[in-house]
């Protein structure tokens, strides 16, 4: 596959402060790329670098092969989906989808016809005539989408783009981003904050920590194979804890447990596994790597319900799947083991905790 | 005793609740009246001035003496006033557009880049508002008299420019500081030019504040007087016209005139009212 856009040591600087420290990348045409990581990381710097918002300290934009790093937004065949949707309040719903095309000096019949293409695309095609001010925030946003893509651009980038919705119509965004993504064909950029959104909608998932680029790859391989311990407790929820290993078998708050040395490097010193990996038994359980500790807390979720079990030099969490309601939750002070399979506990080298 | 005390226990809930009722309704024309005696206080005066035009009598004694409408007719022959009137439009049209070209550029500098000594500029640009018109005026006819420039209604138009360009700037930066810059973004994202995106989306969005920027410095230029004084030649504005002939006493002339001023500003709030009245609904 093709690579639609490629960055080049791309840095930014604003005064003494890095943005984004020396990133390169490739992004596979039609792909869906979501940058991933906390505010102040940097990602959303990296969008508008690409979207010609903000002019790199140093390094290349390559757009379908060409240098775009000196060219300003209205020549580049990008098109941003605005975190406030930016509509233009004194346009209708029509005239904004139009924008794009009208300023190109487009046949105004064509205009006419794309836009209603477009808006019938997002399932807006009666709502031309309204004024933004009308339609609810979701619906706004398919507006700004609709008038993001009328122009075919190589490159959609979504900067943030469910962030102002509220919780239910954002998991319908969701799927609908989605759906849109494959319709069109287009290649996305997004940048989130939101892991769940990340691994929900993405084919690839850039981390990014202080201005540069901490892991890149499949959400699935993101989530079974984090490579470090921040994105391991940043995508996800993860048990971690320092240890040393010592003839195949590390401690954890003090707890005895077996490693599979096959899936861990032998310099690894920071351990850990995932809540919904571990199994929670009775205390008087009988088995291998077991931790044995007392229920210090639930949190019951309706499918799930998550425990914190005192482990006496700590606490791990552990999911506990609800497939018979019958059965109960366990209580506070209850006697309890946390069972961990060998080859589900991970290992990273040495890393500042995060 | 029960048989008394019964009704009297009924009557006394609605009692009070009419004397709630009296109160507030009390209240309410106090207010009324109050609302009545500002503008009282503040329209008498023209309402007077207006009356009077029609008064066959010279002096200005109540109670009139007749209609007429000759004040009017000797107004029209008055070719010094209509000279006057002429040049106040003249002045106030041009240091109203020059105002609006050099004033609406220098708040979208203000708000939209960013250059070394901004904050200062900020400041000084608003100074001239602050500063007395007989400043303005005597300071501008010293930079003339330097250059050697002679003193015309054009030298007027460029000092009243200067005093009003704080006027529009202020309105129009303070309108743009509310309009998101992502609406910018979003126009040149979708191809637009920076002239494209201007008149297409940065104008009509500033559009009720330039508008009102522009009827209030036209008001203040056609009634200036100070920079007026000291910044033109031979020629008069009506204002200047006005305060000339009362030396020689108020006359019903001066009133017909001033009546007919007041009924140009109406029209002119009613044109400002028209414009700057949101669409309610753009059209496709």
């Amino acid at each position: 596959m093709t690579n639609i856009i490629r960055l080049d040591g791309l840095s930014k600087h604003f005064g003494s402060v890095i943005g984004v420290d020396d990133v390169s990348l490739s992004v596979r045409k039609g792909e869906f790329l979501t940058l991933l990581g906390p505010s102040g990381c940097g990602k959303s710097t990296l969008l508008r670098m690409i979207g010609g918002f903000e002019e790199p300290t140093a390094g290349q934009i390559w757009l379908d092969g060409e240098d775009v790093t000196d060219l300003p937004p209205n020549r580049r065949a990008v098109n941003m989906l605005f975190q406030d949707y930016a509509l233009f309040p004194h346009m209708s719903v029509g005239k904004n989808v139009g924008y794009g095309l009208k300023v190109a000096g487009t046949p105004k019949r064509e205009v006419e016809t794309r836009v209603l293409e477009v808006l019938d695309l997002v399932g807006l095609a009666d709502k031309a005539g309204a004024a933004p001010h009308q339609l609810s925030g979701g619906q706004q946003q398919r507006v700004a989408l609709a008038r993001a893509i009328v122009r075919q651009p190589k490159v959609l980038l979504l900067d943030e783009p469910l962030s102002a919705l509220d919780a239910n119509l954002r998991e319908a965004m969701q799927v609908e981003l989605r759906h849109l993504h494959q319709k069109v064909g287009l290649t996305f950029i997004m940048v989130t904050h939101d892991q769940t959104e990340a691994l929900t909608m993405s084919d690839r998932v850039i981390v990014m920590r202080a201005g540069r680029i901490v892991q890149d790859g499949a959400p699935q391989s993101l989530y079974d194979l984090p490579g470090s311990p921040y994105i391991a407790d940043f995508i996800g929820t993860t048990n971690l804890f320092a240890s040393r290993i010592e003839n195949g078998r590390i401690a954890c708050h003090g707890q005895p447990l077996t490693i599979d040395p096959q899936s861990i490097l032998p310099g690894a010193r920071t351990f850990g596994f995932r809540p919904e990996k571990a199994r929670l038994l009775r205390g008087d359980a009988n088995g291998s790597n077991l931790l044995r500790g007392k229920v210090a807390e639930v949190f019951y979720h309706g499918s799930v319900a998550r425990i914190i079990v005192d482990l006496g030099a700590g606490q791990v969490l552990v999911d506990l799947q609800i497939t018979d309601a019958a059965a109960g939750l366990p209580q506070l002070g209850d006697a309890v083991a946390v069972e961990i399979a060998a080859h589900k506990i991970m290992g990273f080298a040495a890393e500042d905790a995060a | 005793m029960s048989l008394t005390a019964a009704p009297s226990t009924v009557r006394t809930a609605p009692a009070r609740r009419t004397s709630k009722q009296l109160r507030k309704a009390v209240d309410a024309w106090v207010w009324v009246g109050v609302a009545g005696l500002i503008l009282t206080f503040l329209y008498i005066p023209i309402v007077v001035l207006v009356a009077f035009s029609f008064n066959t009598s010279r002096s200005l004694s109540w109670p009139m003496t007749g209609l007429t409408l000759d004040w009017y007719r000797k107004l029209a022959e008055n070719d010094q006033l209509i000279t006057a009137v002429q040049n106040s439009l003249y002045v106030a049209v041009s240091a109203t557009v020059l105002t609006l070209l050099i004033g609406v550029p220098a708040a979208l500098a203000l708000d939209r880049l960013e250059f070394p000594g901004k904050g200062i500029f900020r400041k000084l640009v608003l100074l001239p508002i602050a500063l007395p018109g007989i400043i303005t005026g005597i300071s501008m006819l010293i930079l003339f008299r330097l250059i050697g420039f002679g003193l015309s209604l054009e030298t007027v138009i460029i000092g009243h420019a200067t005093a009003l360009l704080a006027v529009v700037v202020t309105q129009v930066f303070a309108r743009l500081q509310r309009l998101p810059h992502s609406l910018d973004e979003a126009s040149a994202d979708l191809g637009a030019s920076g002239w494209q995106t201007f008149f297409l989306v940065t104008l009509p969005n500033i559009r009720t504040a330039v508008i009102g920027a522009g009827i209030l410095s036209f008001t203040l230029s056609f009634d200036e007087i100070p920079v007026t004084f000291f910044l033109t030649g031979r020629d008069n504005t009506l204002p200047m016209y006005i305060w000339s002939t009362m030396r020689r006493g108020l006359t019903p002339e001066i009133n017909a005139v001033g009546a007919l001023i007041v009924a140009a500003s109406i029209l002119l709030i009613l044109v400002s009212v028209l414009l700057q009245r949101e669409r309610p609904r753009p059209s496709r």
